[in-house]
C-alpha cells in the first residue's frame, strides 16, 4: 500500500519532545516524557501501549483538550504554529476544522440530547459558516459515506437511538465533515465487537484512500495496527520504547517490551502455544521508577536499567524504502543482538 | 473423548426470557420479553474446558448467570450431576453452590470495597463450612493466596490497593476455596491489560490442570479462548450456532457466523492483515426482543435462502460430536 | 512494595484532616460537650439553687455569676451547661435511634424491592405527611412531659430522610458485581444487606447522620421554646432561651448566652458534617 507513494510526503504534524505533566495533590504525575514522531500527509501513525503508557494523554494534548491541572511542554507544530502555544481561541480554528479527534465511547463524546443532525450542522456552521439547509445536505452526505443505512431519514434521531457500531460511524462522521486534514482516533473500535470492528476499520481504510487524510491511531490492540498503520509507536511508562515501521515492530522487534507484548498476545494464526506473559503490572502513572519504566518487569534487566533512563536511538536495519521512511528506534540499555537469544516474537508460536 | 461418564452438566434448550415493559405502551399493555437465551444446548465433561464466545448481546453473560440461579431460567433443563436445577428450591442450589462458582469480568468491582482481601476469600467458607476456626480458615485462604499469585502479607489489604490482575486473582481464589468441580469465568480476561491477560489465562489452565475443574470460559475474544479451552460453543441472539472442538472450529468452522467471526479477527502480521480477504457482516444485530422468525442469524448471512425464514435449523451433530445449526448443506 | 494498608477509611481520615474548618469544629464541639460535663460539677452552685442575694442581677464576678443570673437568682452559667447536656444528649440519642431506624428500613426495602420496598415507602411518606408539632403535643398531653418522651418523639420524625437516603443508596449498591458475586457464593439475603451493602452505605450514613444532629438539636428546641419539652426545673438551651426571650428588654444576657451556645454548636455541627461529607465523597476518591 505505501510502495506507491513517494517518499517525500509533506509532513503535516511534527512532534518534538511532548512532555505532559499534571499537578496533583500527591506531586508531580508525568504522564508523557519526551514523545517525538512526524505524522506525514495521507500515512497512518499508530501508537499502541497498554493504561499508564500515556497514549491517551498525548492524542489529548494535541488537541488541547488536557485537564485543568495538565500542562504541555515542547513542540506540536502544524502549518508552521506550535499548537501548544495558541491561545483557545486560535485553537479552536484549528480543532474540529483541520484536526479532528473521534474518541473512545461514542455514547458518552456524542451528546446524548441533541440529534445527531444538530450535532452534525453545529460542526459545518461553525468551522464553515453554512447555512443549516447546506449543512444539514453535507451531514446526510457524510454519513451515506460513513455508510448509515437511510441517511436522510436517521438524521433526525438521537444518540441512543443507534448501535454502538453506528454511533462510531457516526462519530467519525463528524469528525470528517470538516474534511481535516489529520484525524486522531482514541481507541476507535474498542468499545466494539470483532465484527463490528471489521467493518469500522475497513471503513476506515476506505475513507483514508478517498480523502486523503493522515490518521493518528491510538490503541492497545496490536491487531488494528497491524491492518492499519505504516509506522507505529510503542509506548510504555509516558516513553517510547520503540519505534519503526509496522513491520519493523511486528517481524523485527527488539525492544523487551514490544517482544513481550508480542509473545503474550492470543493469536488466532499459528499453532496456539501456550502464552508467554510479562510478569508484573502495567505503572500506575504517579508512581514512575527511576531508570527504565520497564526494568521492574524486564528480563533482561541489568545494571544501567534501574538507574538511568535509556535514550531513544536509532537502530540498523536492513536498509529498504520502509526503513528509510521510517528509521526504526529503539530505547534501551541492552543490545538488541541479546535478545536474539529467546523466541522470536515475531513469528508465531510452535 | 470420554464419554464412558455421565456428563458433569447437561443443559437442554435453555431458555432465560425477561419481561420487559415496552417502550411506548400504555401501563396496562402485556410486558415485552426479551429472549436473552432462547434454547441453547450443551454438554460439559468433568475436567473439560468449554470456551462460550459470541458478540453482545448473544446472551453468553446471562447463560452463565443463569447456571449459578443469578437470573432463574424461564424453561429448558440443567441436570447437574444427574439432579435437575431449573426450578429447584433454594436449598438444593445452596448445596450445589459449593461445586459451581464463578469469575468475574470487573475484577475491581467484583470485590466489596470495605472487605479486605483475606476476608473476601474466606467468606465461602463462613457461609458453607461455618463450623470451620478461625485458625484453619486462615490457613486456607493463605495457602489459596499463594497458589494463585498473591502473597501472605496482601490478605489485610483492600481491593483498591491492588492492580487489575491482582484483584482477579483475588476473585479467583474466592471461587476455587470451596474446592469447585465447576467454575464459569464470564469474561475474566476482557478489563485487563494485554500482558496481564496471559498471566490471568496462564493461571487458570494450571488452576485447572492442579486440580480437575471443569471450565466454562466465556468471552467475545477467540484468540484468547482458543488457548485454553477443549471445545468450543458460539452463540447468535440466545441461540447455539456451532460447537465443536477447538481445531476443528479454528481450521474447519461450518456456521457462516463462525466463519464471519473467525475472519474479522486480526492478524497480527501486517502483509497477511492487510491484504487477506475479510467477510464482513452486513446489517445490525436484530433486537432481542423480536428476534428474526427461522433462523436468528438469517437478517445478516451471506448465503441466506428462502427457507431460512422458514425453519428453524436444526442442529446437525456429526460423529466427531461437532455439531452446528444451519440448513445449508 | 511493602506499603501499608490504605484502607478507604484511612483517604477518608487524611482529607478530613485537611479541612481546617472541619478540624475546628470538631475541637469546639467536643470542648463544649467537655464543658458540659464537667462544668457543673465544678460550679459552686447547682442548677436550682436559688442566691437570694443576687437576682436576676447581668453578668458579674461577685459570686461568679459568669453569665448572671435569671429573676429566681439561679445562676445561669450553671443552666447553661446543664441545659447543654439535655440539649446534646437529646441530640445524640434521637440520632442514634433515628439513624438505626432509617439505615434499617432503607436497606431492607431497597434491597429486597418489590412490593415490600413499594410498602415500607408509602409508609415513609405517609409519615412525611403527618404534622409533627401536632403529634408532638399530643403525645405530650397524653403521657406527660418526660426526658425519653421527647428524645422518642424527635426520633419519630427523623428517620424518614436517612431511610429514603439509604435506599436509594441500596438500589445503586444491588446492581454492582461484589452483590452478585455474593450472591454467587450462596450468602444469605439478610448477611448480604448487613455484611454487604451496610457497610458500603456508611459514607452517606455519616454525612446524612452529621447533617441531623443539628436538625434533631433545633427541634428540641422548638420543642421546649413551645413547652414541649423538659420539665422544670430542669432545662435545656430551648427552655432558656424561652425564658430568655420573655425577657429580652430588661435582661437581655439570659437570651444571648444559651443563644449564642446553641448557634455556636449548630454552627460547628454543619461545618463537621460538610468536612464529612467532603472527606467521604467517593468522587473524589
Amino acid at each position: 500500500m505505501s510502495a506507491t507513494q513517494s517518499t517525500e510526503n509533506a509532513v503535516l504534524l511534527q512532534v518534538h519532545n511532548l512532555q505532559v505533566q499534571f499537578a496533583t495533590n500527591d506531586g508531580p504525575v508525568y504522564a508523557v516524557n519526551g514523545l517525538s514522531f512526524a505524522l506525514e500527509q495521507g500515512e497512518t501513525l499508530g501508537i499502541v501501549g497498554e493504561s499508564g503508557s500515556g497514549k491517551s494523554q498525548t492524542a489529548l494534548a494535541i488537541m488541547g483538550l488536557l485537564a485543568r491541572n495538565g500542562r504541555a511542554t515542547g513542540s506540536v507544530v502544524y502549518q508552521g504554529r506550535n499548537l501548544l502555544q495558541l491561545s483557545e481561541q486560535q485553537l479552536n480554528t484549528v480543532r474540529g476544522s483541520q484536526i479532528a479527534m473521534a474518541f473512545q465511547d461514542p455514547m458518552t463524546a456524542l451528546n446524548p440530547y441533541l440529534t445527531v443532525e444538530r450535532q452534525m450542522t453545529e460542526t459545518l456552521q461553525l468551522h464553515k459558516g453554512m447555512d443549516r439547509q447546506a449543512a444539514r445536505a453535507s451531514a446526510i452526505r457524510m454519513l451515506d459515506a460513513v455508510k448509515i443505512p437511510a441517511a436522510a431519514s436517521r438524521i433526525g434521531m438521537y444518540p441512543h437511538e443507534f448501535s454502538g457500531g453506528m454511533r462510531q460511524r457516526v462519530m467519525l462522521a463528524m469528525a470528517l465533515l470538516c474534511e481535516p486534514a489529520i484525524l486522531l482516533a482514541d481507541e476507535p473500535t474498542t468499545a466494539l465487537d470483532v465484527t463490528v470492528q471489521a467493518q469500522v476499520l475497513a471503513l476506515l481504510r476506505e475513507l483514508q484512500k478517498d480523502m486523503g487524510i493522515a490518521i493518528l491511531l491510538i490503541t492497545h490492540d496490536l491487531g488494528v495496527i497491524a491492518g492499519l498503520c505504516d509506522q507505529v509507536l510503542v509506548m510504555y511508562g509516558g516513553r517510547v520504547m520503540e519505534q519503526g515501521s509496522v513491520a519493523h515492530i511486528f517481524h523485527q522487534a527488539s525492544h523487551p517490551y514490544t517482544r513481550g507484548l508480542l509473545g503474550a498476545i492470543a493469536r488466532i494464526d499459528g499453532q496456539g502455544g501456550p502464552l508467554v506473559p510479562i510478569a508484573g503490572s502495567p505503572p500506575q502513572m504517579g508512581q514512575l521508577p527511576s531508570g527504565c519504566p520497564f526494568a521492574p518487569r524486564c528480563a533482561w534487566v541489568d545494571g544501567l536499567c534501574d538507574t538511568q533512563v535509556p535514550a531513544l536511538h536509532d537502530i540498523a536495519v536492513v536498509p529498504s524504502e520502509l526503513a528509510l521512511r521510517y528509521p526504526a528506534k529503539r530505547a534501551c540499555h541492552r543490545a538488541a543482538a541479546l535478545l536474539n537469544m529467546g523466541p522470536s516474537a515475531g513469528e508465531a508460536h510452535g | 473423548m470420554a464419554d464412558s461418564k455421565p456428563p458433569l452438566l447437561e443443559v437442554r434448550d435453555l431458555q432465560v426470557h425477561f419481561p420487559v415493559r415496552l417502550a411506548d405502551a400504555w401501563p396496562w399493555a402485556p410486558w415485552g420479553k426479551v429472549k436473552a437465551v432462547d434454547g441453547v444446548s450443551f454438554d460439559l465433561q468433568e475436567g473439560e474446558t468449554l470456551g462460550i464466545v459470541g458478540e453482545s448481546g448473544c446472551g453468553k453473560s446471562t447463560l452463565a448467570r443463569a447456571l449459578l440461579n443469578l437470573h432463574p431460567a424461564t424453561a429448558g433443563s440443567i441436570l447437574w450431576n444427574g439432579q435437575q436445577m431449573v426450578g429447584a428450591s433454594k436449598a438444593d442450589w445452596m448445596a450445589v453452590r459449593k461445586d459451581i462458582q464463578m469469575v468475574f469480568q470487573d475484577p475491581l468491582a467484583s470485590l466489596n470495597p470495605r472487605m479486605t482481601a483475606g476476608q473476601i476469600i474466606g467468606e465461602p467458607l463462613r457461609i458453607h463450612r461455618p463450623e470451620m476456626s478461625a485458625a484453619d480458615r486462615a490457613n486456607q485462604v493463605r495457602a489459596l493466596m499463594d497458589r494463585v499469585g498473591l502473597t501472605a502479607q496482601q490478605v489485610n489489604r483492600y481491593p483498591h490497593e491492588f492492580s487489575g490482575g491482582q484483584c482477579q486473582r483475588i476473585g479467583i481464589a474466592r471461587a476455587l476455596i470451596l474446592q469447585p468441580k465447576l467454575v464459569v469465568c464470564d469474561e475474566p480476561v476482557s478489563a485487563l491489560d494485554v500482558s496481564i491477560q496471559a498471566q490471568i489465562v496462564n493461571l487458570l489452565a494450571e488452576l485447572q490442570k492442579d486440580l480437575g475443574l471443569a471450565l466454562l470460559f466465556i468471552a467475545h475474544d477467540l484468540a484468547v479462548v482458543r488457548h485454553i479451552s477443549q471445545r468450543v460453543m458460539v452463540m447468535y441472539l440466545g441461540r447455539t450456532m456451532e460447537i465443536a472442538s477447538r481445531d476443528a472450529l479454528y481450521s474447519a468452522a461450518r456456521h457462516p457466523y463462525s466463519r464471519a467471526l473467525l475472519s474479522a479477527i486480526p492478524v497480527l502480521d501486517p502483509e497477511i492483515e492487510r491484504n487477506r480477504s475479510r467477510q464482513l457482516l452486513a446489517g445490525e444485530l436484530p433486537s432481542p426482543m423480536n428476534p428474526p422468525s427461522g433462523c436468528v442469524f438469517r437478517t445478516r448471512c451471506p448465503i441466506a435462502q428462502e427457507q431460512c425464514a422458514r425453519h428453524v435449523p436444526p442442529v446437525q451433530t456429526d460423529a466427531d460430536g461437532h455439531s452446528h445449526a444451519c440448513l445449508a448443506p | 512494595m511493602a506499603l501499608p494498608a490504605r484502607s478507604p477509611w484511612l483517604d477518608a481520615r487524611q482529607r478530613f484532616m485537611r479541612n481546617r474548618a472541619a478540624l475546628v469544629s470538631l475541637l469546639i464541639l467536643a470542648l463544649i460537650a467537655l464543658v458540659c460535663l464537667v462544668g457543673p460539677w465544678l460550679s459552686p452552685y447547682a442548677y436550682d439553687d436559688t442566691d437570694w442575694n443576687q437576682m436576676g442581677i447581668g453578668p458579674t464576678w461577685d459570686g461568679w455569676h459568669l453569665f448572671g443570673t435569671d429573676e429566681l437568682g439561679r445562676d445561669l452559667l450553671v443552666r447553661t451547661l446543664i441545659g447543654g447536656r439535655v440539649s446534646l444528649t437529646v441530640g445524640v440519642l434521637a440520632t442514634l435511634v433515628s439513624v438505626s431506624l432509617g439505615v434499617a428500613w432503607g436497606a431492607v426495602a431497597g434491597f429486597v424491592g418489590g412490593r415490600v420496598d413499594a410498602l415500607m415507602m408509602r409508609i415513609v411518606d405517609i409519615l412525611y405527611a403527618i404534622p409533627y408539632l401536632l403529634i408532638a403535643i399530643m403525645m405530650v398531653t397524653i403521657l406527660g412531659r418526660d426526658f425519653y418522651l421527647v428524645v422518642l418523639t424527635i426520633s419519630a420524625f427523623s428517620w424518614m430522610d436517612m431511610a429514603r437516603v439509604v435506599r436509594g443508596q441500596t438500589l445503586s449498591i444491588k446492581s454492582k458485581e461484589y452483590i452478585e458475586a455474593a450472591r454467587a457464593i450462596g450468602v444469605p439475603t439478610h448477611r448480604i444487606i448487613f455484611s454487604h451493602v451496610v457497610p458500603n452505605l456508611l459514607g452517606i450514613v455519616v454525612i446524612y447522620t452529621s447533617i441531623t444532629v443539628p436538625g434533631v438539636i433545633l427541634t428540641e428546641s422548638v420543642l421546649s421554646f413551645l413547652g414541649l419539652g423538659v420539665q422544670e426545673p430542669m432545662t435545656s438551651w430551648g427552655v432558656l432561651i424561652h425564658d430568655g426571650a420573655n425577657v429580652m428588654e430588661s435582661s437581655p444576657w439570659m437570651i444571648w448566652f444559651p443563644g449564642a451556645a446553641l448557634t455556636l454548636t449548630l454552627y460547628c455541627a454543619n461545618f463537621l458534617g460538610d468536612g464529612m461529607r467532603d472527606a467521604l465523597d467517593p468522587k473524589t476518591r
